[in-house]
Parts: C-alpha cells; structure tokens; sequence
C-alpha cells in the first residue's frame, strides 16, 4: 500500500494545453473552469484600479491622475479618427473603453508566472487553477455576441427599428416593386437582389461574430501553446523574447477588439442605405 | 475492415494537422510581407509619417496574422 502511494507521488502528472478551460469545481451543476475564475480575477483587479483611482481624483490632478488622463485623451482621439463625429464617439466611448480594458487585462493575467503553473493533480492529469480567460472561447463569445447585439441595439436607437429591420430583411425594396413598377422598369430586377443583399448582410453579421471571437481566442491561446513549447526547449532564457511579444500581442489584440468594436457600432449608427440617394431622384423630379 | 480503415485516416491525422497550420502560414506570410513592405516604403518615402504608418500597419498585420491563427485552432482541434 505504502509503496503504492509513493509510486503515485513519483509519477510524473501529464499536462496537456487543452483547447478548451478545464473545469475546477462545481457548484451544482455549474462548472466552474479555470478561465472563469481568472476573468473573476481580472474584474476585481480592474474594480480595485477604478475604486482606487475613483477616491484620489482630484480637481488638479496628481501623476497617476495625469497618466490616466493622457491615455483617455489619446483614446478619444482614437476613437474620433474612426466614428468622425464627437457625438458617436462620446456615446460609444464607455462601452468600447471598457471592453479594451477588460481583455488587456485578460490577456496580461495570463502571463503571470502564477497562471498555469499552479494547480493540482486529478486522475495523474495536472490541472492549473488559472487560465488566461481570454483563452477560453466561451468568454470571447460572449464578448463578441454581446458586441455585435449591442451594435444593432445602437443602430436601433439611432435609426429606428424598421430601418435596421429592412437592413437585413428588406420588405422595402419588395415592396418598391409595387409602388415604383410605373415609374422606373428596372426595379423589378434591382429590388430582388437587394433583397438577397440584405439576407448577405444577415450572414455577414455572424461571420463578424465568428471573426472576432476567434482572432482574440486563437491569438491568446495560441501564444500560450507557444510559451509552453518554447519552455519545453530550453526554459531559461528562450521565452523571454516571446513572452515581450505575447505582451505585446496582447495589447494589440485588446486594441484591435474594441477597435472593430467601434466600426461595428459606427456602421450599424450612419444610415448607409439609398437615402441620398432617393432624395436626389426626389430633387431631379423637382428640376423636372 | 471498417475499423482498418478508421485506423488508416487516424494515423494520417498529424498530417492534416501540419496542412492546416502551414498552409494558413503561407497566406498569412504573404500577407504580412506586403504589409511590410509597403509600410518600408512609405517610411522611406516619407520619414516623418512614421508614427502615422506603425500603428495601422501593426493593426492590418494583426488581421493578416489572425488567418494562420484560424489555421492553427484548427490544427490543434484536429485529434
């Protein structure tokens, strides 16, 4: 028996970089998973930044106060060069802000020399306690659905619902048939295929889904799967430079996130469709 | 018989695992080359738009990048 378990302590626990987050605990039937646990992890960090940046602030501002102001104004700035018009971007800029926020600091948390390494052996499979929660597709699912709704909620607003319905399933231009057959023969050919135009767009809002959450969910595992074989080469000074580049890496995917992020909102707020030009066709009948 | 044959598609599976990660690796290569190369030489051109190019460049390489990445989710989910 003795001799058993000191056979089980010896033997050497396989660790495996799954693709999916392995699950720590239960709570009922909910799984709890590692990378779950560290995007917990992440909100308390960032909750603690903005308590504690929230009581500092002053009417003139200290260093770190500066620091912060800088970097909002660049976003900003950011932010403007894409939506071109301050109003978007003021009501967009919390949303998109914070989602920067949230990945980088995702992304960041799973360099840790914490994250991954420490956890506990079930069935002589080492399972670490954290995972970077970017590197769950779950988590950049959720984001990127959540991104995407809340576009077309923001297009909603901005528009009205019947124009973002006949975005994507265009009754107008069917029923343009009706009404503009007299007028303009043409249509009876160019209604239909914008209606399939619409249904395209319909698809090509669930490749934006896709793309987004598996760019971030592949970029962040993937370099996970790169630090740990380049730790299995040589672990002393190799990863270095890799590490600095999955920190680099995790910057740029934040940035490019809640970039497209703000594209998607831009887009789905600008009224993009034959406006101008019905009302040109309405002004050349007023010059006739 | 069947199982022969499951066995045989099983052992060829490493090999469609390095077909997916490098075939996505040419495109992606290719890509980020051009991007590269162009921003050299509007640089080149036009030494103080420096910091203009680096950052839309990083950001258009990261898009041209994420398509091995695509290959490589892939690889790694092939069993």
């Amino acid at each position: 028996m003795a001799t058993n378990n000191i056979n089980q302590i010896i033997e050497q626990p396989i660790h495996e970089t799954t693709i999916y987050a392995e699950p720590v605990f239960h709570i009922g039937n909910f799984q709890i998973t590692n990378s779950l646990l560290n995007s917990w992890l992440a909100v308390l960090v960032i909750i603690i930044l903005c308590v504690a940046l929230r009581l500092k602030l002053k009417q003139i501002p200290g260093k770190i106060q500066h620091i912060f102001e800088i970097l909002l104004e660049g976003a900003l700035s950011l932010c403007d060069q894409v939506t071109n018009d301050r109003r978007i971007t003021l009501k967009i800029f919390p949303l998109v802000t914070s989602l920067f926020i949230f990945i980088l600091v995702n992304n960041w948390l799973g360099l840790l020399p914490i994250v991954g390494s420490i956890g506990f052996v079930e069935n002589s499979i080492f399972i670490p306690i954290f995972r970077a929660g970017t590197a769950d597709i779950n988590t950049t699912l959720a984001l990127s659905i959540a991104t995407v709704i809340g576009s077309n909620i923001f297009g909603i607003v901005a528009m009205g619902a019947w124009k973002i319905f006949n975005k994507y399933v265009n009754i107008k231009a069917l029923g343009g048939i009706i009404t503009k057959f007299r007028r303009d023969k043409n249509v009876i050919i160019v209604a239909p295929i914008t209606f399939f135009v619409g249904i395209l767009e319909l698809i090509g809002e669930m490749a934006k889904v896709a793309s987004l959450s598996f760019r971030l969910f592949g970029n962040v595992f993937a370099g996970e799967v790169l630090l740990a074989s380049m730790g299995a080469i040589f672990l002393y000074i190799l990863p270095t430079p890799f590490l600095f580049l999955e920190v680099f890496i995790g910057l740029i995917q934040a940035l490019i996130f809640s970039l497209l992020a703000t594209v998607y909102f831009t887009i789905a707020s600008q009224d993009h469709e034959e406006h101008g030009e019905e009302e040109g066709y309405e002004k050349e009948l007023a010059h006739v | 018989m069947e199982n022969e044959v499951v066995n045989e598609v099983v052992n060829f599976a490493p090999i469609g695992k390095a077909l997916a990660i490098g075939l996505s690796a040419i495109g992606a290569g290719i890509g980020i080359g051009l991007i590269g190369a162009r921003a050299m030489e509007a640089i080149g051109r036009n030494p103080e738009a420096t910091g203009k190019v680096l950052v839309p460049m990083l950001i258009v390489s990261a898009f041209a990048e994420a398509v091995a990445i695509y290959g490589l989710v892939i690889a790694f989910s092939i069993k």
